[in-house]
């Protein structure tokens, strides 16, 4: 059984709310097929996210040249819990990074495109290893720092860590860095799914009340629905007046989504963490999204 | 015989703190990141002279760690300093994953390395480094022998590209090498030359190898090599294994468990090119304690008088085995 991965490239421009659905139905189609094909991997988490993904990487909100990854002028993104990567690859290709074609070699012997992000400079696009849970917020700090500490320039840093990530102590580190050293260039988004491997994060060991930790932690905070475009985009439209306005703070976008969103069989279940659609699953699950498009 | 004399005593911290804020004149890509101990690791230096690339984070090494990463992947030379135990197995993950696996430019400084770090005991007497930090793909490990060289090295660290480790001391041990001596990562220094036994030691274990084999020519006419293995990882198994077929015999000695270090390297290095009696002078798999850094040293056999000891040992075993 094969798939095959639509060759299409999406421009960074602004874009009205309506645009993004083909897009977003994109970047969910390659996750399922990418993730079927490889036997193995974390669908719930990705599919979960692909409107803040789409939003940040084709409604104009960074600055990118996928002809030249290491464009010094670049904003940067990290994505924090390494295991969403999919939808990331799925991003970059349609960036124009690499070909869609790669897809279907995630996590095969000899890819570009290893499960969890490989180190800066193996795939096109990808800003750094990541996958220990933790450490790509303290990354991206530490890039925010370079930007506006030392180099004074005025490129901006975007990060999505996980809600149960949260858990790990050195996020907190992280953030009081960010705060300290005034990182308005700095925005970081939780994707608040509430789920995690063991089951829902308030369950396995709770992290809230999430907006008044982050504001306590010196942070401009931004709550919204992750899976509403119209708020993805203004929730990054106030980040980047944020940023504009130096206001001085780091900006924390807190984005309730769902895992696994609007495929039934993996709606909000945390099950879906970290088992892939066998075949079956995946065509009927393309089915799906297919009938949705011609409602 | 011996060409290396003691010029006075100073810790290689300061020989470290003292060259990176040099070189902060002449690389302006250099960031230092200080974890709050940056008057004891010394980067302070760095700090008063370049304040705006210096960045301080607190009690947070996992964080420091993962900053530098952050901060090399936006194409600056990121050093973070702290004592050794906490700047290499606090932050274990954040070098294995994010420093290493990135092979990112990130220089970590391990300072109050060894049982000189004295009073303050175990907790802080850094003897496991080396070992964990060999396993790591893509680490270079330095260890400088004095004040003199810690500041070569601090510079070569900070030219090299990718990540790499230097180990300091928080005592003050024998200045005896050169200034215009010559250093290279991964290039061994012979300081004296032999061939009845071959002593490989790093740090403050080089200067009494030297006294050790002035000893055991003028007691014992042995005529004893000296090489001063500054460069663990990647170790120079040329040198070693060419001085392991010229002696015959090798001791090491390394201020760091036995497991997983120098003698652990250069063991590596032997069995695998010219097999050879060795025998190797470093802590017996035991943790440190309290006391003055003279007062450890002997206790724990850190010293010449053991070095001539282990010799002369090895020496019986090369002869019995012929
Ligand atoms: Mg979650």
């Amino acid at each position: 059984m094969s798939f095959s991965f639509n060759d299409i490239i999406f421009s960074n421009e602004q874009r009205k709310p309506d645009d993004y659905a083909a897009i977003t139905k994109e970047l969910k189609r390659d996750i399922l097929k990418s993730l079927a094909l490889a036997g193995s991997g974390h669908p719930g988490g990705a599919l979960g996210i692909a409107e803040l993904m789409a939003v940040l990487h084709f409604g104009g909100v960074m600055r990118y040249d996928a002809t030249n990854p290491t464009w010094k002028e670049r904003d940067r993104f990290i994505l924090s819990p390494g295991h969403y990567v999919p939808v990331l690859y799925s991003c970059l290709a349609h960036c124009g990074y690499f070909p869609t074609s790669e897809l279907a070699t995630l996590r095969k012997l000899g890819t570009r495109l290893q499960g969890h992000p490989a180190g800066f400079g193996f795939t096109p696009g990808i800003e750094t290893t990541t996958g220990s849970l933790g450490q790509g917020v303290s990354i991206a700090v530490g890039m925010a720092m370079s930007d506006k500490l030392i180099d004074k320039n005025s490129h901006k840093v975007f990060c999505l860590s996980g809600d149960g990530e949260l858990q790990e102590g050195s996020c907190w580190e992280a953030a009081m860095s960010a705060s300290m050293h005034h990182l308005d260039n700095l925005c970081w988004i939780v994707d608040n799914n509430d789920c995690q491997i063991d089951g829902r994060v308030k369950e396995v060991m709770s992290i809230y009340p999430l907006k008044e930790k982050f504001e306590s932690f010196g942070f401009a905070v931004i709550e919204l629905n992750g899976n509403d475009v119209e708020q993805v985009i203004s929730g990054y439209e106030q980040f980047n007046a944020n940023h504009k306005n130096k206001i001085n703070k780091p900006t924390c976008i807190i984005a309730k989504t769902i895992m696994g969103n609007e495929i039934s069989l993996m709606h909000d279940k945390y099950q879906w963490h970290g088992n892939p659609p066998t075949i079956a699953q995946a065509e009927e699950a393309l089915k799906e999204l297919e009938d949705t498009n011609n409602e | 015989m011996n060409k290396y004399i003691s010029k006075g005593t100073k810790p290689t911290r300061q020989g470290f703190g003292e060259a990176l804020a040099e070189q902060g004149d002449k690389d302006s890509r250099i960031v230092v990141i200080g974890a709050d101990v940056t008057g004891s690791v010394l980067t302070s230096f760095f700090a008063e002279k370049h304040p705006e690339r210096f960045i301080s984070v607190g009690i947070a090494e996992q964080n420091a760690t993962t900053i530098a990463v952050g901060l090399a992947l936006s194409g600056k030379v990121a050093f973070f300093s702290a004592y050794a135990a906490f700047a290499t197995f606090r932050n274990a993950d954040q070098l294995r994953v994010s420093v290493c696996y990135n092979n990112a430019n990130v220089k970590i400084a391990g300072g109050h390395s060894g049982v000189t770090v004295g009073p303050d005991g175990a907790t802080h007497q850094c003897l496991e480094d080396i070992g964990l930090l060999r396993t790591l793909p893509n680490m270079t490990i330095v260890v400088p022998c004095d004040y003199e060289q810690a500041k070569k090295a601090t510079i070569a660290v900070a030219e090299h590209i990718g990540p790499a480790y230097i180990r300091l001391s928080r005592a003050k041990t024998a200045i005896f090498t050169n200034a215009d001596d010559d250093f290279q990562i991964g290039k061994a220094d012979v300081l004296r030359d032999g061939t009845d036994v071959c002593i490989v030691a790093c740090g403050a274990l080089v200067w009494e190898a030297l006294q050790a084999a002035g000893e055991l020519e003028t007691k014992y006419n042995l005529n004893v090599a000296v090489i001063n293995c500054h460069t663990i990882k990647p170790i120079d198994a040329d040198t070693i294994s060419a001085y392991a077929k010229k002696c015959g015999a090798i001791v090491t000695a390394e201020e760091h468990q036995i497991y997983g270090g120098l003698g652990s390297a250069v063991a590596e290095v032997v069995v695998g090119k010219y097999p050879v009696p060795m025998e190797m002078i470093a802590m017996q798999d035991r943790f440190g304690e309290s006391g003055e850094p003279d007062e450890l040293m002997r206790h724990f056999g850190f010293t010449a008088e053991n070095i001539v000891n282990r010799c002369l040992l090895v020496h019986k075993r090369k002869i019995e085995q012929k």
